[in-house]
């Protein structure tokens, strides 16, 4: 735990110091924007970083009797004085506070006492009763103000109260807009204003305003508000927070015009609040001509990124333009420069119209294109979020939190715990009730364990399952618990979870093999009849055909299979009936093999053995022969034949056509696809000019999480609707059919012949990394061999901590690394090297031996 | 010959019974030709001998068990003499998983047959041996395990022969002369040859086997009892409410088994006498070397200790004899005794093997036993193999392998060591993809009761398969043979492995131990490396450790040392299915380990990476992409979002809503669409 103080230093002694401390090397990028802002105002001031144990180290609250205080006084300067009688114990909260209010107020230059009022000296300010002890703030002699002690309630209370008291000119306390309104008015021209929204007086925020304004308070006019309404009247509506919000009114030169406003938004701290001040500060668009891995600016050292915004001489007006529009919107997030491509000696890609420069040494700039302001904000909106996040970690914990979950499923599934389920719609079976219960009823069984968290977020779709089906459907649905019954889940030879079986008759269960999901699961059950049906009629099979027989299981299938066979071709038939009971579950078979099929294949046009498939949806039935096909290719054909030429694609089906190996060529739409775009695509289809793609579309109404997909291509979100060629299984890369052109037959052609002629450039290339361990482990084993070594150790690391801090007081912040807390042993096993696991064995091994 | 004579004098009463019964002894065979031939010979229809017997009758072998008494277990018959055993019958754990529920039986053996749990057989948690006769007579009907009651094996030989399996066949001769060839041969004859210590007078002393059970025959005496374990204190709690008081006497301290954590060691149930002691009620515990001692019988018929070194200076009668009060006048035991008991366990049967076969005892601290590998196969003569409480040097003191729930086990993996040696079963194991690799720990851990009996002896593998797409998972394998893995269970182990194994805590347990000490639970995860109680263990190792490695491992260590370790945090539930606490970070070990992410994810984060990634995580390449993805529901969806762990795409940057009208990039490079500079000045 750290905390930030600026320090004041008497003016004499300190200007070396500061020329110093400016020049030496700081190695902590914190340090550096701390050094960065001396000599401002009155006397040296400057900010160090001080360790919360230092002022243990040194001052602590003086005591004095009231004549012995009042001839310490000093003219000019501020003085807080408690007076009490003697010591009562109930004041006692109150004095530990003022002691530790006594190191920050001297560096402000307030000295603070406490008084005894003894018998035999009174002083007017020593209350008669105990309960009306209250603390004084004087400047030389003179009384400033009172405090009752119940207003100082803390340190901040106390740091703040004082600051505000003696800034009393520099930060002006309003409640109205109307107050706000001529303040902005009188200074417009002028200067600017720092306005703040504190909860309260007191709070830690409201020390850190008058902190600022200590420093600040001569340069810019600081405003303080406590009124809820008045941050509402000016568009906020978060009052729970502390906000602070810059005016620029200095440049504003008609008065009729408002003054631009920035709102800080990063909490309200004192470094945060002295960082957000520099940016202002800062000029606002810079030009340059130098490499951009060169330029340094205030930015970089306050950990900011920077924008370089590539113009040329012939867009020079515009580009300038847009780069000070751009450092509006990015004002205290980044700096933003423009950067002349002409006169610059470096070499930058073409292509690129803006370079992005990280703050973090070391990484190299990026190149961009971006086709708008909004992607460009949000580019670096979303780096710099990130930035925060790992400062935050830097100073809290240093190593990432490994406790914190990170799997999704085990998450949710943890979350929604305490959500009664209603089991009860299932039948839970035991290790003496499945055998009975699976024969008794054609069962569905659901086997998953109680702990594991992918079965039991399958539970919750197989619930729901029950909920639809109740009361409707002849199959039973049970669900044994494989932690509680792990032998029977054993024998029935379920190893892993979740899984589902079928049982009919309780013979030849039949594993489900689909989405673990509530649609599917159902479309296997209701398509659980005996496959291949035996269609007995002519009559019958064009009944089949036309969807009429089983009318109500057209909606889980839309496509139906009918096999024709001469009734002699015998294992024609039997390898047909062996896949049809394969694909039970997932497709309608029938089977139709009797003396009469000539009919059917004449009018189909098929040569026996064949197959029929009508697709239900498109009304068309088309035949395919089955001359000397084997179940295994019989499935295969099948299941060829159920993949659209155009399909949608879905959550659900998209694994069926990445196994085709192709590259997607995806349209992706906001709502249903129009139908000029449907008919283009099947156009080139048809032609043959598809044949090395996977032509299909996405609809982000059905499958919101293409937004995802589209943002990772693009950043942002670009207009709908969009074609794009994602090569998945060689090289990753994605193309984008130019959003100008409209999509029509010809235009694709053209862009297609382009793209196979490597005449298209890629917009993105999908990362192929391999997935890594998203966070370290423990390593136990190195603690192991640190305990063998080292002996009992480590009891207390926070006293360590302290002493170090003592010891290098004098060199004050140049250790900053010995404070900050060691990371806890994680390291990559990877990285474990084994000669080296070897020493420390032998090392701990000798030292026991010596030990016994 | 020592042993000999011990045996005829304390062997049990069936012998005599057995020739007069024994049917071969009418059918004598006369003829020449090479004896009966049995694949497999078991010794003794013990809880090890049945044991054994069912698993080779499941397997189809051609077996035979051989036993001298009527009956199995004819040890029980006779032993304990108080007839309460201290091994638990646990009938309610509030669990119905029958895996984990024989972590707290420690009578039953294992059988595919519900019926033939002890449970049903005593509702005692403590039985009456009496019940366990009768379990095991029961499992070896029921199961109709063959065995030839009423043989005595008196000798046992070997038979050089190249085409036996091992070199060797061993021959047996049971008391009628019949011989009978094996070619392997299971020992599971026990401890039953009672301990004694030779000392002058050790003739007046009685021993556990015969003394009587009957408190009122010690109404008022002075007992002193040799010995400090079980028996010992079994006996002096049966007549501590009669007697004076009773002294016992042993080389060691006392063992108390709640401290050291085995079972063997003194169990609370026996230790009445300690607390009597330590509350100043006359009984007491001495310690000093037995062999020292000697016991003379005075005048009165009373007996009076004395040391071994005053006899042999004098040859005087024996009113005379010095006894150390003469110099010492304060001497512990200078009281008379009415009676000096004998209880010091008992020691394998060595007498009925030839030295051919080169079985010899385990050396100074575990001298009872028989000399094993690790493998429960004789160093002396391959092909041989000690089962059940006679294989207990292995892990003696430490483990539970001399006991019933614990040899169940080891003899169930040198069944499957003997499957894959003479019939190339490979040992059972089941394949799965890596993302089942946390499921299958987490399961095992829980449920098995092998690895928590048998902690540090059996543990289960994980064998990885070539880039850790996949594994193999192997059950209770005997550690210590973890370099001989390849040979002893026919699987491969050449893309690294990992070893699942139960430990206490490495200080944790020892006879001087405080076990109760403040702040003994450890309940942090980064810390679980420190727990205490029995957790599990996770070795990896990127290669098969050689048989180096194995023997000269580190001290205290129970394997060599791994490329990386993990500690489940012990839990005080024994329930390691905590999501945070125990599952995560044994993830994140088995996820550093492969250098892979072993999370679980929704179908439709699966669908997001396969169309914005070039490769997929694992959960997803061996679920998703194999139409088996996790769909979901809205709530699960809905909690998803709120971690921030999902994202709600539906409310991801909508489009813009003017579709394409404006020209965009139609000139690459310089700057960006220029947008009214006052346009949006209001935003801020």
């Amino acid at each position: 735990m750290q905390r930030i103080a600026w320090k004041y230093y008497p003016r004499q002694q300190d200007h070396n110091t500061e020329q110093n401390r400016e020049k030496s090397p700081a190695s902590v990028q914190l340090q550096l924007m701390m050094s960065s802002s001396f000599n401002i105002f009155r006397v040296g001031i400057s900010f160090v970083i001080m360790c919360i144990f230092y002022k243990s180290a040194v001052d602590s609250l003086s005591e004095l009797s009231p004549q012995k205080y009042f001839s310490t006084l000093q003219p000019g300067k501020a003085s807080l004085a408690y007076f009490c009688q003697a010591d009562s114990p109930r004041t006692s909260i109150f004095l530990e506070e003022l002691n530790e209010a006594v190191t920050p107020l001297q560096d402000y230059g307030i000295s603070v006492a406490k008084v005894n009022c003894v018998k035999e000296e009174t002083s007017r300010y020593c209350g008669k009763e105990k309960d009306l002890m209250k603390a004084y703030l004087f400047r030389g002699n003179i009384l400033l103000r009172e405090f009752p002690t119940d207003v100082l309630f803390d340190v901040n209370a106390i740091v703040a109260h004082v600051l505000f008291a003696l800034l009393f000119n520099e930060v002006k306390y309003i409640t109205t807009l109307e107050d706000l309104q001529n303040i902005e008015n009188a200074l417009k021209g002028k200067a600017n204003i720092a306005f703040a929204y504190v909860r309260a007086i007191g709070t830690p925020e409201h020390r850190a305003v008058m902190e600022a304004a200590f420093v600040y308070g001569t340069t810019y006019q600081f405003v303080l508000t406590t009124e809820t309404a008045l941050l509402e009247s000016i568009g906020n509506e978060d009052i729970e927070n502390a906000h602070l919000y810059f005016f620029h009114c200095k440049q504003v030169l008609d008065l009729t015009l408002q003054c631009r406003r920035t709102l800080m938004e990063q909490p309200l701290t004192t470094l945060n609040i002295h960082q957000f001040i520099k940016t202002m500060e800062a000029p606002l668009l810079t030009e340059v001509t130098e490499d951009p891995q060169q330029v340094s600016t205030i930015h970089l050292q306050l950990g900011l990124p920077l924008v370089f915004i590539v113009s040329q001489q012939a867009t020079y007006e515009a580009d300038r333009r847009t780069a000070e529009w751009v450092a509006w919107r990015l004002l205290g997030k980044a700096g933003v420069l423009l950067l002349l491509r002409d006169s610059l000696e470096v070499d930058i890609p073409q292509h690129a119209n803006v370079v992005f420069r990280r703050a973090e040494e070391g990484v190299p700039v990026e190149f961009l294109v971006l086709d708008d302001i909004d992607s460009l904000i949000s580019h670096v909106e979303s780096n710099v979020h990130v930035e925060e996040i790992q400062e935050d970690e830097d100073e809290d914990t240093k190593s990432p939190n490994m406790d914190v979950q990170d799997d999704e499923v085990a998450e949710t599934v943890y979350r929604d715990r305490k959500r009664p389920l209603p089991l009860e719609l299932t039948v839970e079976l035991t290790e003496e009730t499945f055998n009975t219960t699976v024969v008794a009823s054609d069962s569905i069984v659901l086997f998953y364990a109680g702990w594991q968290a992918v079965s039991m977020a399958f539970l919750q779709s197989y619930i729901d399952l029950a909920i639809k089906l109740k009361g409707t459907s002849t199959m039973l649905l049970t669900r044994v618990n494989c932690a509680d019954w792990s032998d029977l889940c054993t024998k029935q030879n379920v190893t892993e979870f979740p899984v589902v079986k079928m049982y009919k008759e309780g013979k030849n269960p039949v594993s489900y093999a689909g989405m673990l999901g509530t649609e599917d699961l159902l479309k296997f059950i209701q398509l659980r009849i005996s496959c291949p049906v035996n269609i007995t009629s002519v009559q019958e099979a064009e009944e089949y055909l036309s969807g009429e027989l089983y009318k109500d299981l057209i909606s889980y299938s839309s496509v139906s299979v009918l096999g024709l066979f001469s009734p002699n071709m015998t294992t024609a038939k039997e390898d047909f009936t062996e896949a049809g009971n394969y694909l039970k579950g997932y497709v309608i078979t029938g089977i139709y093999s009797e003396e009469d099929v000539l009919i059917l294949s004449d009018k189909y046009a098929a040569t026996l053995p064949a197959l029929l498939l009508s697709r239900h949806k498109e009304g068309k039935i088309e035949s395919i022969p089955l001359a000397n096909s084997h179940a295994q290719d019989i499935i295969q054909i099948i299941t060829n034949a159920l993949l659209e030429t155009f399909p949608e694609i879905t959550v659900e089906n998209l694994p069926i056509y990445l196994r085709l190996q192709k590259p997607l060529l995806i349209l992706f739409s906001d709502g249903s696809i129009n139908p000029q775009y449907k008919k283009a695509i099947l156009m080139l289809v048809k032609e043959k000019h598809l044949d090395s793609l996977t032509p299909c579309w996405l609809n982000l109404k059905n499958t919101p999480v293409g937004r995802g997909i589209l943002q990772s291509y693009f950043d942002t979100m670009p207009p709908l609707p969009l074609l794009v060629v994602v090569n998945l299984h060689s090289g990753g890369q994605v193309f984008a059919f130019p959003s100008d052109q409209p999509i029509t037959e010809q235009n694709l052609l053209l862009w297609l012949k382009k793209l196979e002629a490597g005449l298209e450039n890629h917009i993105t290339i999908l990362p192929a990394q391999e997935w890594k361990p998203p966070l370290p482990a423990y390593d136990f084993l190195s603690m192991m061999d640190a305990a063998a070594s080292q002996h009992p150790t480590r009891k207390d690391p926070e006293c360590t901590k302290e002493t170090d801090v003592q010891e290098n007081d004098k060199k004050q912040h140049e250790d900053k690394s010995a404070i900050i807390k060691e990371p806890i042993e994680t390291l990559r096993i990877k990285h474990w090297n084994r000669s080296n696991w070897f020493k420390e064995g032998e090392k701990s091994f000798r030292h026991d031996n010596k030990e016994l | 010959m020592r042993l000999a004579a011990a045996a005829r004098l304390w062997g049990p009463p069936g012998l005599l019974l057995t020739f007069a019964l024994h049917p071969a002894l009418c059918l004598r065979p006369g003829r020449t030709a090479a004896p009966p031939h049995r694949d497999y010979c078991v010794l003794g229809a013990g809880p090890a001998g049945l044991q054994m017997a069912y698993f080779l009758q499941r397997a189809g072998r051609d077996y035979a068990v051989f036993e001298r008494a009527p009956r199995p277990g004819s040890f029980f018959a006779r032993y304990p003499r108080h007839r309460r055993l201290i091994s638990i019958n646990k009938r309610h754990t509030g669990k119905a998983n029958a895996e984990f529920n024989l972590r707290h039986d420690w009578n039953s053996l294992l059988s595919h047959d519900p019926q033939l749990l002890f449970r049903h057989y005593s509702r005692a948690y403590f039985p009456d041996a009496g019940d366990m006769v009768r379990y095991l007579g029961d499992f070896a009907d029921r199961l109709r395990l063959r065995v030839l009651y009423n043989t005595t094996i008196a000798h046992v030989t070997l038979d050089k022969d190249r085409q036996a399996w091992n070199g060797h066949y061993f021959i047996l001769t049971d008391q009628t002369g019949q011989a009978h060839r094996c070619s392997v041969l299971l020992v599971a004859t026990g401890l039953w040859v009672p301990n004694q210590v030779d000392f002058p007078g050790s003739e007046h002393v009685e021993g556990y086997e015969s003394v009587s059970v009957d408190p009122r025959d010690f109404e008022g005496q002075n007992v002193l009892i040799l010995g400090r374990g079980n028996s010992a204190f079994e006996t002096a709690e049966n007549i501590l409410g009669v007697t004076n008081f009773i002294h016992m006497l042993s080389r060691s301290r006392v063992r108390l088994s709640w401290a050291t954590h085995y079972v063997g060691d003194l169990r609370a149930i026996n230790n009445g006498l300690l607390d009597t002691y330590q509350l100043k009620s006359l009984d007491g515990l001495l310690e000093s070397d037995l062999t020292d001692l000697a016991v003379v019988k005075d005048h009165e018929g009373k007996f009076r200790i004395t040391l071994k070194f005053f006899l042999e200076e004098s040859n005087q009668s024996a009113d005379a004899i010095t006894l150390p009060q003469d110099d010492n006048d304060n001497f512990a035991m200078r009281v008379a005794y009415d009676r000096v008991i004998r209880c010091l366990g008992w020691k394998f049967d060595f007498s009925i093997f030839n030295k051919s076969l080169r079985l010899s005892s385990s050396g100074e601290f575990s001298k009872k036993y028989p000399l094993v590998k690790a493998s429960y196969e004789s160093k002396g003569s391959r092909g041989l193999f000690v089962l059940g409480t006679a294989s207990h040097s292995v892990d003696y003191r430490k483990s539970a392998g001399g006991f019933i729930h614990g040899f169940r086990y080891t003899v169930r993996a040198v069944h499957r060591l003997l499957e894959h040696r003479h019939h190339r079963v490979p040992w059972p194991s089941t394949e799965h993809p890596i993302s089942q690799l946390t499921n299958s720990i987490v399961r095992r851990v829980n449920e098995a009761s092998g690895l928590y009996q048998m902690f540090s002896v059996l543990a289960d593998i994980i064998l990885l398969k070539e880039n850790a797409t996949a594994f193999e998972y192997l059950e209770e394998f005997p550690m210590q043979m973890l370099a001989q893995l390849e040979t002893i269970t026919g699987r491969k182990a050449q893309h690294g492995l990992f070893v699942i194994n139960m430990e206490y805590g490495r200080n944790f347990s020892g006879p001087d131990k405080d076990v109760f000490f403040y702040d003994r639970s450890v309940g942090h995860t980064e810390d679980a490396w420190q727990s205490n109680f029995l957790h599990p263990v996770i070795y990896y190792y990127r290669h098969l450790p050689t048989e180096q490695e194995v023997r000269f491992r580190p001290a205290d260590w129970a394997l060599p040392r791994p490329t990386a370790i993990h500690h489940i945090v012990e839990d005080f539930l024994t329930d390691w299915t905590a999501p945070v606490g125990h599952i995560l970070p044994l993830r994140r070990f088995l996820e550093n380990c492969l250098d892979t992410d072993l999370r679980s994810f929704y179908a439709e984060s699966c669908f997001l990476f396969a169309l914005t990634h070039q490769k997929l995580p694992p959960f997803c390449q061996q679920g998703y992409l194999r139409m088996q993805g996790l769909m979901g529901t809205e709530s699960l969806r809905r909690h998803g979002i709120e971690s921030g762990l999902l994202r709600d795409y539906a409310t991801v940057g909508r489009p813009r809503e003017d579709g394409g009208q404006r020209p965009v990039g139609s000139s690459p490079a310089p700057g960006l669409p220029v947008q009214p500079l006052d346009g949006n000045k209001e935003e801020l």
